[in-house]
């Protein structure tokens, strides 16, 4: 494997987003279209750091009802308890789950956290053209990319419980709203990792060293 | 045959020669996975696909977990906790867990078998290039290990309260998750590109 030190964007080529092939860039007005697959082609992923920024907002905006309402409610014999996310979690400690708090700790509350501070981080150095640790910041990018879906566990915990726990009079339990808001912002913060594009972290580092 | 590719995570340009199978290239800026040569990888993935297919049946079809308390049994099968949200008004998120457990895995096999099946027999299946797309881009959104952790943490949950009795479902829904972790891992998507500019 032989190395040449540019990149397509400093070589008029364009890199296909679906199938990978390098063309050409045609200098004409209008979209461009993979010649092989057929995908439109674009140099970077559209409107990036815009649709970065709206999508963490909308993200963190969710986030609150997400954690303030409560996730299920079991009805048992007439009497009904609510339980939100994060009172699920004492719950567990307190009865000595170790374990399962700690599950549900990570992929509830602090993966979905994580995730939006590293692309907050991302996009920040992105626009003040840091050349700072590029190759750390698109680790980050990638673990970002990888452990947003586990933050799902409690919504799937959830359609289990409400599956078993379905026995009349004698205990119900039922989803509350927290679950629409908590997949929100699973499904929200996965396009948000999708619109960043990490070659963005590398064009200042082309640009300042010629 | 060598051909020059840009690295889909930094941009630079990298020219890669022949490789000998399961070598893979790595980006020298960013060291992102560039491309990893997979022995036999259309004939591969196809077996993984037909495999999880079946799989995917049993863990449609049989009882998932049964949940005994006293007297009462309460039985049920993958579908019934979709259902359930949804009979309580939560329609988004009992669809979004319908998609991302059941639909999602069920294209991609779906996908992959109308692709490969006459790949292998050199003919080409039409709308290739869109259906793949369509199947790659699926990708992030199948999380069936994901629901495989759900079913440990009710379990566990439940325990104090009742019994839990997991049916084949399970069984065949854990052995799908390896299957279709193989079938994503086995496919070489430059080989099926290769297929179609020859072919078309
Ligand atoms: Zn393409
Ligand atoms: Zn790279």
């Amino acid at each position: 494997m032989t190395f040449i030190q540019k990149t397509s964007l400093n070589h008029g080529l364009i890199s296909c987003h679906s199938c990978h092939l390098l063309c050409r860039r045609n200098s004409s007005a209008g979209i461009m279209r993979c010649p092989r697959c057929g995908a439109g082609m674009h140099l970077r992923k559209p409107y990036s750091i815009q649709r970065t920024w709206a999508l963490i907002i909308s993200a963190l905006v969710f986030y609150v009802p997400a954690n303030v309402l409560p996730i299920t409610t079991v009805i048992s014999l007439g009497k009904a308890q609510s339980d939100t996310i994060m009172s699920g979690v004492i719950y567990f400690i307190r009865t000595g789950m170790w374990p399962i708090a700690l599950v549900i700790f990570i992929a509830s509350v602090f993966v979905p956290v994580l995730k939006l501070l590293i692309l907050i981080l991302l996009l920040i150095s992105v626009q003040r053209k840091s050349a700072w640790r590029s190759k750390d910041r698109t680790r980050l990018y990638r673990i970002t990319e990888l452990v947003g879906r586990w933050s799902m566990v409690d919504i799937f915990v959830v359609t289990i419980l409400v599956a078993l726990v379905n026995l009349g009079a004698m205990a119900t339990i039922h989803a509350g709203p927290a679950a629409f808001y908590f997949s929100a912002v699973v499904v929200i913060t996965m396009f948000a990792a999708m619109s960043f594009d990490p070659r963005l972290i590398w064009d200042t580092e082309a640009s300042s060293h010629g | 045959m060598s051909r020059t590719i840009a690295c889909h995570e930094c941009d630079l340009l990298h020219r890669i020669g022949d490789m000998p199978q399961g070598a893979s290239a790595r980006c020298v800026r960013c060291g992102a996975l560039l491309y990893r040569k997979k022995n036999n990888s259309l004939d591969r993935t196809l077996a993984f696909a037909l495999t999880g297919m079946m799989l995917f049946i049993l863990s449609n079809t049989f009882p998932f977990l049964a949940f005994k308390i006293e007297a009462q049994v309460q039985q049920t099968i993958l579908l019934t906790g979709i259902r359930t949200l949804f009979d309580q008004g939560m329609r988004t998120v009992a669809v979004l867990v319908l998609f991302t457990i059941i639909i999602v895995p069920f294209l991609q096999m779906a996908g992959l078998l109308y692709l490969l099946l006459p790949l292998k027999f050199d003919r080409l299946p039409p709308g290739l290039p869109q259906v793949f797309r369509f199947v790659r881009w699926l990708q992030p959104w199948s999380m069936m290990e994901v629901f495989m952790l759900g079913i440990l943490v009710a379990m566990v949950k439940l325990m104090k309260m009742a019994t839990i009795v997991p049916g084949v479902a399970v069984f065949s829904f854990l052995a799908l998750i390896f299957i279709i972790a193989a079938m994503t891992a086995a496919l070489d998507h430059h080989q099926v590109w290769e297929k179609w500019d020859e072919l078309r």
